[in-house]
């Protein structure tokens, strides 16, 4: 009786045969090719579209090729983040934010995870570069010094046998050869310091259990401005933590962006901790841009219906509200997205044209930009 | 700390109480004692001797009397004397169990070089040829019998090749002194070396590489990568130093156990150590080696565990024992 499966057991067991099977030649092709030596520099150079950028991701997409099909995590992004300037990428869980954060590391977990297409320009002081060409051996150079990243998660983020001078000095010790060894701990307790710590000596002797959650994502923070990045992205770095340490960790991280003259990609669902932080908004769903432009626009004037249910979703201080909105419906899965705009069936302003073709993202006015067919025939 | 180790010696006496209990009463009631054994293919054997032999080795006590007898014996620091070596349990145990160590020894030495670089090979390259290949091997180890594999290497190392004595620990007739000696009973301990190393790895490979893939999984692996370390300083450094923990409590804690002796391969090797010796007491009926030994080895793996819990502590900060 177990061995007899059904027509439909048979039927799935067969397809998933073909999945693992086509999974397999599209990882090796990229897996050989990051295993590639001595990648000639010229490959991966590049011009930026606008020089003031200084970082253009352009067309991204990243798949994770599983047994249970391809999931498109992110599925053809554009985002440009203008030099000095702060970016907020908005989105529900599962939307692709963090994967598209990743990507720009080049920290997507192989083998199953891989960057297909697009290009990510970095504006480099030695020029600009492909991240996505970029050898694995050249990013090396690029993560904790130029480009570095906080965690979402500030408690399993730091190495737990490892005391929390030395995995600071590390960093400081691998990127910059000018900070002599002796002047190692000064400079360390300079950066513990920096970012509000306030008996640093302490806590450089340290092991990570030691700290509260809001003391180890200060760590983070000055672990990742140690080596004084041109960029900093900063995954949902303030989601563990609660409402007063939050508050101060932005604005540790907002005085931090203009002492050193960083652009910051933020990555959250928090619209309050955008509006507080962001120069420009890129709203994600299901992997795609549904909606970007300044967050002045994107506040005051949202465009997208899930923007608008974004906000609308948002507790306000002083109103009453009988029970508080909420999008109906979930994220789709995104092994099996539709063939029509993803967001159609959460949409309560849907017309005829949604049945159609996915949206692609139109400029309105003032550089502000939306994917939904509500705009398309010049507004509604 | 020590208040803490203080504690546990003192439970572990209650532990070995209650073992000492169990297998002396289990020992009793097992038919064909020693002097049965002794006098059965003796047709000349008077019942009366029968009864003076059985009560000078006081197999004539009742079973709580014999053991209280015993027990009032080891608080003394006595173990009695084994009935088949007619000498006292604690010289035979001092003496033979040097033999066990120097054989499970270098096999413990051996299965720790082998066996952890390759699970973190095997991790770290997870689901390649490599990787397939090395878990296979440490499979097959794991799976083969020991006195399979012992057979085995006899028949190609002594037998066909002629390279290695076929078992023993000295060549007989060869009266080797000093560093011929030592040399003469490193060749005899070769092949069970092997057998116990090749039988080990498997274990501590398949354990190497779970803890490994388990840390290379960690937020703080990212982190490490993100901070731009090369992937080697990542795996060795980051990684490695994760993945010692269990390993560590698990190898601190095999350490006293090295003592204890394996029955099957030390008599397949024809190797006098406390395994062979327990095989020969058990069969023989030798209740005041069988108690003295089965102690031994209670002791070794209670102290065994007690290192690894304090290793815990000593390897992971964010352990501390109370």
């Amino acid at each position: 009786m177990f061995f007899n499966k059904t027509a439909e057991q048979k039927e799935a067991a067969k397809k998933m045969k073909e999945i693992v099977k086509s999974n397999k030649a599209i990882i090796k092709k990229f897996e050989d090719e990051k295993k590639r030596k001595n990648v000639p520099a010229s490959e991966y150079q590049t011009a930026m579209k606008n020089p003031d950028n200084i970082l253009e991701i352009d067309n991204l997409h990243t798949y994770f090729y599983t047994d249970m099909g391809v999931v498109r995590s992110v599925n053809g992004v554009n985002i440009e983040i203008p030099q000095g300037k702060t970016v907020a990428l908005v989105g529900e869980s599962g939307c692709g934010k963090s994967v598209t954060s990743m990507s720009v590391m080049k920290l997507i977990m192989g083998p199953s995870g891989q960057i297909t297409n697009g290009a990510i320009r970095y504006n480099r002081a030695s020029g600009p570069i492909d991240i996505v060409k970029t050898p694995i051996s050249e990013m090396q150079h690029i993560r904790g010094n130029e480009i570095s990243m906080i965690f979402q998660e500030p408690m399993t983020s730091l190495n737990p046998v490892f005391r929390i001078g030395a995995q600071i000095e590390e960093a400081i010790m691998l990127h910059r050869p000018d900070v002599p060894k002796s002047d190692l701990k000064a400079q360390t307790i300079k950066m513990l310091e920096l970012v509000g710590i306030a008996r640093a000596e302490g806590v450089y002797a340290s092991f990570p259990h030691e700290l509260s959650g809001g003391m180890r994502q200060r760590v983070m923070i000055a672990m990742s401005l140690c080596c004084n990045p041109k960029m900093i992205i900063a995954d949902e770095p303030t989601t563990a933590l609660d409402v007063t340490i939050q508050a101060q960790v932005l604005e540790l991280l907002r005085d931090l962006k203009d002492k050193i003259d960083a652009s910051i990609l933020l990555i959250t669902h928090d619209l309050g901790v955008v509006a507080e932080m962001a120069d420009y908004v890129v709203v994600m769903y299901a992997g795609r841009v549904a909606e970007q432009g300044t967050a002045h626009e994107v506040f005051l004037n949202p465009k997208h219906p899930y923007t608008i249910g974004l906000i609308k979703s948002k507790p306000v201080v002083n109103q009453l509200v009988e029970r508080l909105y909420s999008i109906p419906g979930a994220v789709p899965n995104p092994v099996n997205l539709p063939n029509h705009c993803y967001f159609k069936d959460r949409c309560d302003k849907c017309i005829a044209a949604c049945n159609g073709a996915i949206p692609e993202l139109k400029t309105l006015e003032g550089g502000h930009k939306v994917a939904c067919h509500l705009y398309t025939q010049g507004g509604h | 700390m020590w208040q803490y180790i203080v504690r546990r010696i003192f439970i572990g006496m209650f532990v070995l109480l209650g073992v000492s209990m169990i297998i002396y009463g289990l020992i009793r009631i097992a038919p064909g004692d020693y002097v049965s054994n002794l006098t059965s293919s003796n047709p000349e054997v008077t019942q009366e001797m029968i009864d003076q032999l059985n009560e000078l080795y006081g197999l004539n006590d009742s079973i709580p009397e014999g053991y209280s007898k015993w027990l009032i014996g080891v608080m003394q620091g006595d173990l009695g004397t084994s009935f088949i070596e007619q000498k006292p349990v604690t010289e035979v145990l001092s003496s033979k169990m040097w033999f066990s160590f120097w054989m499970a020894f270098p096999a413990y030495i051996l299965q720790i070089l082998i066996a952890i670089p390759l699970g973190i090979l095997s991790a770290t390259k997870q689901y390649s040829k490599t990787d397939y290949a090395v878990t296979t091997f440490a499979l097959m180890g794991m799976s083969l019998p020991s006195f399979f594999f012992a057979a085995l290497l006899q028949r190609i190392f002594a037998q066909e090749l002629g390279w290695l004595p076929l078992s023993g620990m000295k060549t007989a007739r060869m009266d080797y002194e000093g560093f011929a000696l030592v040399m003469d009973m490193a060749r005899h301990f070769v092949l069970p070396v092997m057998v116990l190393t090749v039988l080990g790895i498997g274990g501590l490979m398949r354990y190497s590489r779970t803890n490994m893939l388990e840390v290379l999984k960690e937020d703080y692996i990212r982190t490490a990568r993100a901070k731009g370390l090369s992937e080697s300083k990542v795996i060795y450094k980051h990684a490695f130093r994760n993945t010692l923990i269990p390993i560590v409590t698990i190898l601190g804690g095999m350490i006293p156990g090295l003592f204890s002796g394996s029955m099957i391969t030390e008599g397949i090797f024809g190797i006098d150590g406390i395994g062979n010796a327990s095989l020969a007491a058990l069969r023989g009926g030798d209740i005041p080696f069988i108690m003295g030994a089965t102690l031994f080895m209670a002791a070794l793996t209670l102290i065994g565990t007690l290192v690894s819990d304090v290793l815990y502590g000593v390897v992971d900060p964010r352990v501390r024992l109370k």
